[in-house]
């Protein structure tokens, strides 16, 4: 027998995982091309609205959206990316950020345009409902899924960067820009890869956000503030920092609420500035 | 900045920039406009002025030190609680509580100013945003002092230097409002044309090549931060006073997100910038949202990529360059 405090611990963890596929693709692509993307969440709510979409509508299961999620917000991110995005590559924070605050802005109004402001509801499939039981807890079947689905992310993404052609061409590209332009990589070609990647995974974390934390026309600024935090408290372009980062703030959060209700999210914010101001590159930056 | 063919000593050219030009009176006359034209949209004009000063406050930061901050409100809701929560506890004259509030919200000001000279870009930008959401979360938790989601309550001031009582119809309250403003926009005019002005216009095109010519970056940039927290601070009291109420809106993430995108698109780094665009924002959302509120910022949106795209200076950037080319012609 366990006592509760596992619980929380396995509940934080399971928010933390989701919390990491979010984030996982900003993160790389803020440490590859420095670009301020505030935009990033609303490429996992457009994730979570086909989803929605089609498991409603078109009466989908719902595992089988997850991939369509990836690649619809992949696609609309690298349509703004060669559109919007490339121009400003060069510019500063403050363009950057302006930007991408106006296409969040842009992106909110329309799904509350065509979805309303109220919450979406899902339908997962029977196999994820329930919980099981393992030592005396009751650890939700779904959230177990989420653990697996980021280990599976994770694995993925650290073998596809260390041993493919594509991931040494990312590493390159992160580690000396101009370096890896006078080797012949293309860099900009790279970037919009990787960005299409990241963008596809928010997608997915997106879809996946329903169950647990609801889906509303405001997903894209609520969680933008945790997915900068994991980003940053994580350092720039590191998966192992967000990985970290996302556990810690994922626990910290859950952990926050059930012992601490009357703190909110002030623990969060707390941990974020002294870290930064600890460590400004961040628990696992390079710079 | 149009460099002059002959050469012109710093003095000379500091004085040229701090002439006034007949357009900068023109603009401050039709400031008062609103008390013959619009008399029924004066708490509006109001709400301007002060949303105005606002802007004004985080263009000293933003636009003449390239400080990006993502958690200005901060020192706006500083200054508006200060303000309500003497005027709550029996001292409820305007003058002095403005002072106690802008004093208040520069001496937080100061104290993070050593936390905010240190950082630099992302960092930068994500610690203003952690502060500028723990100082909201301290709001709304604290509800015993500041009435939390339900607002700060009871704010009763007195007529400003005894005799003008805020009215219903918003004319004190323009005109309290209007001469604040005047008074912080000729203060920060004189600072911006001063040797630190151009010192801190210097930090942001170089922020490592400043300390090589005697201006320390860090020392500048603790001044320039206190002074904006001051100014905002005085902002919030003002529309604490003047609507005798706070609410958490206050010191929310939105009113930050707000003066940025307000000062972008009239153009940071002038001086009319945050002023034109407080104009144009606060009225074209007095009018739009009466349509459709949750799609105003739908055009926002639109905005800020219209003007990142195609206006890099903003509205009053763009029109002096216009204005620039006529005059050559």
């Amino acid at each position: 027998m366990l006592p509760p405090v596992f619980g929380v611990l396995f509940d934080g963890l399971a928010y933390g995982m989701l919390l990491f596929v979010l984030s996982v693709g900003l993160s790389v692509t803020l440490g590859l091309m420095n670009f301020v993307n505030l935009a990033h969440c609303a490429f996992a709510m457009l994730g979570g609205y086909v989803t929605v979409t089609l498991v409603n509508e078109f009466g989908w299961p719902f595992l089988a959206t997850l991939p369509v999620a990836f690649i619809a917000a992949a696609i609309v991110s690298v349509a703004l990316e060669r559109t919007l995005y490339r121009r400003l590559y060069r510019s500063s924070d403050l363009d950057q950020v302006l930007l991408t605050i106006g296409l969040a802005f842009i992106s909110v109004a329309i799904a509350a345009y065509i979805f309303g402001t109220t919450q979406q509801p899902v339908e997962t499939p029977g196999l994820l409902r329930g919980s099981v039981n393992v030592l005396g807890l009751g650890l939700g079947k779904y959230r177990l899924f989420l653990v697996g689905v980021a280990l599976v992310v994770t694995a993925l993404l650290v073998a596809g960067l260390e041993y493919t052609r594509f991931g040494a061409q990312v590493r390159a590209a992160v580690d000396n820009q101009r370096m890896a332009r006078g080797v012949g990589i293309d860099v900009d070609r790279t970037f919009a890869s990787t960005f299409a990647l990241g963008s596809g995974l928010a997608g997915l974390g997106g879809a996946l956000a329903i169950e647990i934390v609801g889906l509303d026309p405001n997903f894209a600024f609520t969680y933008l503030v945790y997915v900068l935090i994991i980003v940053s408290v994580g350092g720039l372009g590191s998966i192992a920092g967000s990985f970290a980062a996302a556990i810690l703030i994922g626990v910290s959060d859950v952990a926050g609420k059930y012992y601490a209700p009357e703190l909110g999210a002030f623990l969060i914010y707390l941990v974020m500035v002294v870290v930064l101001m600890w460590r400004p590159a961040g628990l696992f930056g390079r710079r | 900045m149009v460099p002059a063919a002959t050469t012109v000593t710093p003095q000379a050219y500091l004085q040229a920039r701090s002439r006034w030009h007949p357009l900068e009176i023109a603009f401050w006359l039709a400031t008062l406009l609103p008390f013959v034209l619009f008399p029924n949209y004066l708490s509006l004009a109001s709400q301007i002025a002060i949303t105005a000063l606002f802007a004004l406050s985080l263009d000293i930061i933003l636009g003449y030190a390239g400080i990006v901050s993502l958690g200005h409100a901060a020192f706006f809701g500083i200054g508006a609680y200060t303000a309500g929560l003497i005027s709550k506890f029996g001292w409820g004259e305007p003058i002095s509580g403005l002072i106690v509030a802008a004093a208040v919200a520069g001496l937080v000001g100061f104290a993070l100013s050593f936390v905010i000279a240190r950082f630099r870009h992302f960092t930068l930008i994500m610690i203003t945003l952690g502060l500028g959401l723990l100082a909201f979360e301290a709001a709304n938790r604290a509800h015993w002092l500041t009435g939390g989601s339900d607002g700060l309550q009871g704010i009763s001031i007195w007529p400003v230097l005894g005799l003008f009582k805020f009215d219903l119809y918003g004319y004190t309250a323009y005109t309290y409002s209007l001469a604040v403003l005047f008074v912080v926009f000729l203060g920060a005019r004189r600072l911006i044309n001063s040797p630190f002005g151009l010192a801190l216009r210097g930090i942001r095109e170089n922020w490592v090549r400043m300390p090589a010519i005697g201006a320390d970056s860090r020392a500048h940039i603790r001044k320039a931060y206190t002074i904006a927290a001051a100014i905002a601070g005085l902002a919030g009291a003002v529309l604490a006073q003047t609507t005798e109420n706070v609410s958490l809106e206050s010191i929310s993430f939105q009113r930050s997100a707000d003066v940025l995108v307000m000062l972008v698109l009239g153009g940071a780094g002038r001086l009319y910038g945050g002023l034109v665009g407080a104009i144009i924002f606060m009225v074209a959302r007095d009018q739009f949202s009466g349509i459709a509120p949750q799609y105003w910022y739908f055009w926002i949106g639109v905005l800020l990529i219209t003007v990142v795209m195609v206006l890099p200076n903003g509205i009053v950037g763009g029109l002096s360059h216009i204005y620039g080319r006529w005059r050559r012609k």
